[in-house]
């Protein structure tokens, strides 16, 4: 770019000169840092949402309510709390407070007999195949001082059931008033006030106390129409089954029709190719279908169409197709786009160095596929089924389409069992005009995010495992 | 498909297209049993090609097509009839970048006598270990079969490929750039291995190296670009074997002046 005139050389330059260049540099870092912010801003943002769904269900789930009770539970055990009562405790004063209840409960539970022989015959038989405690096999159930009556409770109900029963029969408490949990750890004096000037106080058998709406019973009782003593059991049994079914039918397929898309369907025949084209561009496209879509393909299929199979009914079962094989199977349909996908990439992944070096020692197609691609594919095969199965434990519009009912009181026990499920119970719980229900329903969106969390922690643990493998 | 005669392989008028393209054109070679036989020439001109054509490697690639005969003992290895497995056991590869399976050293070398259906442990340890020495890795490794392959240094990668290679027992091993991923230490322990391999097997090596060619190899193949101005500017280019001659004869004595200039340094 050096051009001579009139001798002195000059120095022809497209670049810009010194002061020029500092101006723009700091131009060019600025915009940079515009960016940069920007990408931090998105962070925050999320992290802000995350934080405030969290925090909303957190205050849900736990505060004070205002009660009122049949009994004071500080008669009932010693210290009030039901929670941390042992089953002596609870099976004594179930025994004191109501003899003759208690008797029922007996009867209810552990009976062999008859009813009308209930009071008659002696425990050995009433109790046939329970727990007797010794020294009492002859006596009859009116015989019993409250001691034995209790020991019976004792040896052959669990705590859970005891705890139910006193919380529901002996104490029946009736939530007047629930507090979210910041109101109740930063205004407790304001609220006790609001409480006795509205519902009066202890001479009302009225009580403020600290209530977790998220405890151990919650987990493990069925459902109820009380709050107080509802319960998840069912929806979660229900989510487990559908989410084990849908991963062991949607896993096998997903992966045998990626290896089939990305290993078989290459060919020399263009038109075999541009077949597997379409078919790869409609699986990219059923990834994005509404899932009230695949709901009413559920309903028409596997409901109704074939609901001889999703019964049981062709193993002699009652019912009809609206069964968690029927959810499991619209599930499958539903997550099978997103496991084809990832599972696609994955193979694609593997290096065709690994593919030749096999070929090379004289393996097969199908021996170099099963002993390297799949192992060394199976890392990013997982982050695919994991994907999935977080969708298959969140839906709940095909669920609602196909028949899931919120009014099951029994846990399902198998594939053919009517169901609820753990979205499906919060959504219904939610649209209850009582305000405990809210926070009974962020109690079962706790254990919901808990059950994803566990899930996927399994998961990936799981693929740390193969991907191990893999580096040795 | 028996070795017999002097030569391992023999190809006739072998043309090899990737789609409608020419990738090499018209190739008449005969490679001999137990030498070492060096393929070289400037990038481009066919010579990997001609390379994977050996063991039907090019079968993987979907566009890949082959015109011609290629005989390999007298058996010719594109007929219908031949199953390309069989063919890439009995005619070993191993590749530019040393590529072991992510897996222990001893299940390298054992892959292969697997998939063949050798389940016995006390007859894969013996094939581990006798590979492992034949390719003189055994005394680096011994301790720890257990390690995975890729835990390996470049050029111990190299040799377990080569060890796992000869674990199916081949009659023939082509090495494509064996060396061009390694330093000159790891280079010259192939070499010296490659010339103790030939006592049992034929070897075919690609190489960009024409020291390398003129240290271990036999004979050597030179081969070369051929170009046709097409419309628009554009160019059709393929390869062609140049020239084929004893290693001593093609360095010293070149027969073509293109020959010369390509050992020269010239281009390439």
């Amino acid at each position: 770019m050096a051009t001579v005139i009139d001798g002195e050389p000059e120095i022809k330059t497209f670049m810009p000169d010194e002061a020029a260049f500092k101006r723009g540099l700091a131009g060019r870092k600025t915009r940079g840092l515009v960016w940069q912010i920007f990408f931090i801003a998105s962070i925050v943002i999320a992290l802000l949402a995350l934080a405030a769904l969290f925090l909303n269900v957190v205050n849900s789930s736990f505060g004070l309510v205002a009660s009122t009770f049949e009994i004071d539970p500080d008669e009932v055990v010693e210290g009030g709390d039901l929670q941390a009562a042992s089953a002596e405790q609870l099976a004594a004063a179930i025994v004191r407070i109501r003899p003759n209840p208690a008797k029922v409960l007996v009867r209810d539970n552990l009976s062999s007999v008859p009813t009308n022989e209930f009071t008659t015959r002696p425990l050995s038989d009433v109790l046939s195949g329970h727990t007797i405690p010794p020294g009492i096999e002859s006596k009859t159930i009116n015989e019993l001082t409250p001691e034995e009556l209790g020991a019976v409770l004792v040896a052959n109900l669990s705590t859970d059931t005891m705890l139910t029963y006193v919380s529901a029969d002996i104490v029946g408490e009736d939530v007047l008033e629930t507090y979210p949990l910041f109101d109740s750890l930063l205004n407790r004096g304001a609220i006790e006030a609001e409480v006795i000037e509205e519902f009066g106080g202890e001479a009302e058998n009225v009580e403020v106390y600290f209530r977790s709406w998220l405890r151990p019973s919650f987990i493990v009782t069925k459902q109820s129409s009380d709050p107080i003593a509802t319960g998840i059991s069912t929806a979660l049994l229900g989510t487990l089954w559908i989410v084990a079914i849908t991963v062991l039918i949607a896993f096998p397929i997903g992966v045998g029709a990626a290896i089939y898309l990305e290993e078989y369907s290459v060919s020399k025949n263009p038109w075999a190719e541009r077949f597997a084209r379409v078919i790869e561009t409609n699986i990219r496209n059923l990834a994005g279908v509404p899932s009230i879509i695949y709901g009413l393909l559920g309903l028409a299929i596997f409901v109704r169409a074939l609901s001889a199979i999703t019964s049981g009914a062709f193993l002699g079962l009652d019912g009809n197709g609206r069964t968690i094989l029927s959810a499991s199977l619209t599930m499958a349909l539903l997550v099978l786009p997103i496991i084809i996908i990832n599972a696609q990439e994955a193979i694609r992944a593997v290096p065709s160095s690994i593919r030749e070096a096999s070929y090379g020692l004289g393996a097969t197609k199908w021996q170099t596929i099963w002993k390297q691609v799949i192992p060394a594919a199976m890392p990013g095969i997982l982050t695919g089924t994991i994907l999935g199965m977080s969708r298959a434990i969140g839906e709940t519009a095909p669920l609602v389409v196909i028949g899931a009912s919120t009014a099951i009181f029994t846990d399902p026990n198998g594939p053919f069992s009517s169901f609820t499920a753990l979205p499906i119970q919060i959504y219904q719980w939610t649209t209850r005009p009582q305000p405990e229900f809210r926070a009974v329903a962020a109690a079962a969106i706790i254990v919901l995010l808990v059950l994803l969390l566990l899930l996927n922690t399994t998961a990936i643990f799981l693929r740390q495992y193969f991907r191990r493998q893999l580096q040795g | 498909m028996t070795q017999n005669g002097a030569y391992a392989f023999e190809l006739k008028n072998v043309n090899i297209y990737y789609g409608s393209k020419l990738a090499v054109n018209d190739v008449n070679i005969t490679i001999p049993n137990q030498k070492i036989t060096a393929f070289i020439g400037p990038s481009g001109c066919g010579k990997s090609t001609v390379l994977r054509s050996l063991n039907r490697m090019n079968d993987l690639i979907a566009s890949a097509r082959l015109e011609g005969e290629v005989h390999f003992g007298g058996q010719s290895l594109y007929e219908q009839n031949v199953d390309p497995v069989e063919v890439r056991r009995r005619i070993g590869m191993v590749f530019q970048k040393p590529n072991p399976f992510p897996k222990s050293i001893y299940d390298n070398i054992a892959y292969g006598p697997r998939l063949l259906g050798v389940r016995s442990k006390s007859v894969l340890d013996d094939i581990v270990e006798s590979c492992l020495k034949d390719s003189y890795l055994w005394d680096e490794v011994k301790g720890d079969l257990k390690k995975s392959g890729l835990a390996l240094s470049g050029g111990q990668q190299q040799r377990l490929c080569i060890a796992r290679t000869i674990a199916v027992e081949p009659e023939v091993i082509l090495m494509d750039e064996p060396c061009s991923a390694l330093d000159p230490i790891a280079t010259q322990a192939i070499e010296e291995l490659m010339r103790d391999l030939v006592k049992q097997f034929t070897i075919v090596i690609v190489t960009h190296n024409m020291q390398q060619a003129q240290r271990v190899s036999d004979f050597t193949a030179f081969y070369s670009i051929r170009k046709e101005e097409i419309a628009g500017g554009k160019e059709n280019r393929w390869g062609i074997l140049a020239e084929y001659a004893p290693t001593g004869r093609l360095f010293s004595n070149p027969a073509s002046e293109e020959t010369e200039r390509y050992i020269r340094g010239e281009f390439g």
